[in-house]
């Protein structure tokens, strides 16, 4: 707990850095800290990005100061330690791998020297810690993806990727939560939509959940689009302890 | 019962202080960029602080009011008109049924606002009016305006007490150069110590890259210490990256919620909108503040502003004069 450091960034936010590598353990801390923001309620912060090994706090000078606000978090990363989650958190997400809705996994498995079904089995078999959200709205940058199944992103990215993709970046795996371009190879398709405006939540999932995705056939893809667009599908998910 | 777009502009959004609470899903705030100007056109209409507006960037639209309001125009110069005549800004102005509103082009500064006392109809999308380009959502259908586009007023509101004395000075946007006040960090640490100096007692210029997610600055090398990449953490409105080609950028209202360069140093709030104002090829300076000095500077502001407030809620001169006729008149039939 020694290296964590509360840095400057502007006069209306500060940076906790809880370390500076890429670890469940880490971001395991800025979840417990996110938790125990939300619990005390410090009067004057706006908003919170956690990210892989730092969470910066927006808040507003002209209800507390930074030397007050440094002094309460302070305090509130030395309890850290006792806290955490108690319970995971794991969000099924139904893939339906290859053929038209993965159009790279021949690429993959190729590359990977295996077949696609065993790509299949890797990538399906294990859950997937949410690090941080960013990039788009509802983008999940996850970890702990098989590294026999690392692919390089593609030479020429597309311009248009259709959201619901399932991919893998190099070391990463994702799915697209709305349209966009992008070089990631793709291995199938969610009919899950991780991202939906409409929705009254517009994002499922929270940065300390966990992904878990389950091969589904086409015919199963299109049963549960269908409840997805009549507003009926409700995501499974896990509570498990941690 | 609202205002009609004849002409879009260049760049002209709703926009309120933004979206706050969903950076962590990776929802961009958004908001207005000169946050100040936003501030001073809601207060000339005693509005919420928070009131939807419409920022309008380097050209300005061609409004129709379909019913009376009231307006305050702030910012940089658009060169307003009403009807073919000049309007001043800062200034509360009475709108009637099928006047038109035009603007030109930013003869000074380059953002400018529209406040109206009868409030656009607009949905709050996630806690907010504001328009999120890249996410598609907010504002007018999450976009920016065009000709054609209708919105509504929500209520009807056409007077305002003390109406002659809601004028006010207003900011002068015509400098060529700005000195950014900035706290420095939280990555500093990763930058040489001539980065440092070179970022502190350079010029830096405003390229053409510039626009609601940032400001590309060209200028001298800012060399780090090794590297410039960091682990991708949260970035704040005002943030000075330096990636690895030295050059600063600075992240605005749209910017992405992470990013994955170190942070030199982020502009004091106060500073921000001196920076959205200026143009392509104007000048830049940095100078180096504490965090308290730039928490003090923010306090000070919000007190100048209060002290708008109270000059626009009392009866302006002419109306007192016409008040001590009144009261020499009465004294002669007593």
């Amino acid at each position: 707990m020694q290296n964590i450091r509360i840095l400057t960034e502007g006069d209306s936010s500060v940076l906790i850095e809880f370390g500076k590598e890429i670890s469940p353990e880490i971001n395991r801390k800025i979840t417990a800290t996110v938790q125990m923001m939300k619990e005390q309620h410090i009067e004057g912060v706006v908003d919170m990005i956690p990210a892989f090994c730092s969470l910066l706090i927006n808040y507003d000078p002209r209800v507390i100061s930074f030397d007050e606000l440094k002094k309460r978090l302070e305090h509130l990363v030395k309890l850290d330690a006792k806290a955490g989650k108690s319970r995971k958190k794991i969000y099924e997400i139904p893939v339906c791998y290859g053929g038209e809705y993965g159009p790279d996994m021949e690429n993959i498995a190729k590359n990977a020297g295996l077949t696609e079904e065993e790509v299949i089995k890797i990538h399906s078999s294990r859950d997937y810690l949410i690090y941080m959200l960013g990039f788009l709205p509802g983008f999940c940058y996850l970890g702990g993806l098989d590294e026999r199944i690392h692919t390089p992103r593609l030479a020429n990215p597309r311009i248009k990727i259709n959201a619901g993709s399932v991919g893998i970046g190099g070391s990463q795996t994702g799915i697209y939560p709305l349209d966009s371009p992008g070089g990631w190879q793709l291995m199938g398709m969610t009919p899950v939509k991780t991202y939906d405006p409409n929705r009254e939540t517009p994002i499922l999932v929270e940065a300390g959940d966990y992904i878990r995705f389950v091969p589904i056939d086409e015919a199963e893809y299109n049963r549960i689009k269908e409840l997805v667009e009549r507003g009926e599908y409700q995501c499974i998910i896990h509570e498990e302890e941690a | 019962m609202g205002i009609r777009i004849l002409k879009g502009g260049m760049m002209t959004t709703v926009q309120d202080l933004g979206r706050n609470g969903y950076q962590s899903q990776g929802f961009s705030v958004a908001g207005a960029m000169d946050v100040r100007s936003l501030k001073i056109a809601n207060l000339l209409l005693d509005n919420p602080e928070n009131e939807a507006v419409l920022e309008i960037t380097l050209i300005g639209p061609t409004l129709e009011f379909t019913s009376a309001t009231i307006i305050a125009i702030t910012g940089g110069d658009f060169q307003p008109q009403i009807n073919g005549k000049p309007a001043p800004m800062y200034t509360a102005l009475y709108m009637n049924k099928g006047d038109i509103l035009k603007f030109g082009s930013a003869r000074t500064g380059s953002r400018g606002y529209i406040a109206f006392s009868s409030y656009l109809e607009i949905p709050v999308v996630m806690g907010s009016r504001c328009t999120n380009l890249k996410s598609k959502i907010g504002g007018f259908k999450g976009r920016k305006l065009q000709a054609g586009d209708y919105m509504n007023f929500r209520i009807k509101r056409r007077y305002l007490p003390f109406f002659l004395s809601r004028k006010l000075e207003g900011d002068n946007f015509d400098q060529e150069e700005a000195t950014l006040r900035v706290i420095m960090g939280p990555q500093d640490d990763l930058i040489s110590r001539q980065g440092i100096e070179t970022f502190l007692n350079s010029e830096y210029t405003v390229t053409s890259d510039f626009d609601r997610m940032g400001c590309r600055l060209e200028g001298p090398f800012i060399a780090p210490k090794k590297t410039s990449d960091i682990i991708s953490d949260g970035i704040a409105f005002g943030a000075i990256q330096v990636p690895s080609h030295g050059k600063p950028i600075i992240l605005l209202s749209d910017r992405q919620t992470t990013g994955g360069y170190a942070k030199i140093a982020t502009v004091a709030s106060v500073d921000i909108p001196k920076l959205v104002q200026r143009k392509t090829d104007h000048k830049i300076h940095f100078k180096a503040i504490t965090v308290q000095e730039a928490q003090q500077l923010y306090l000070e502001e919000l007190k100048e502003l209060d002290a708008m407030r109270k000059t626009i809620h009392k009866p302006c001169k002419e109306v007192l004069d016409c008040r001590l006729v009144a009261k020499r008149l009465t004294k002669l039939f007593e």
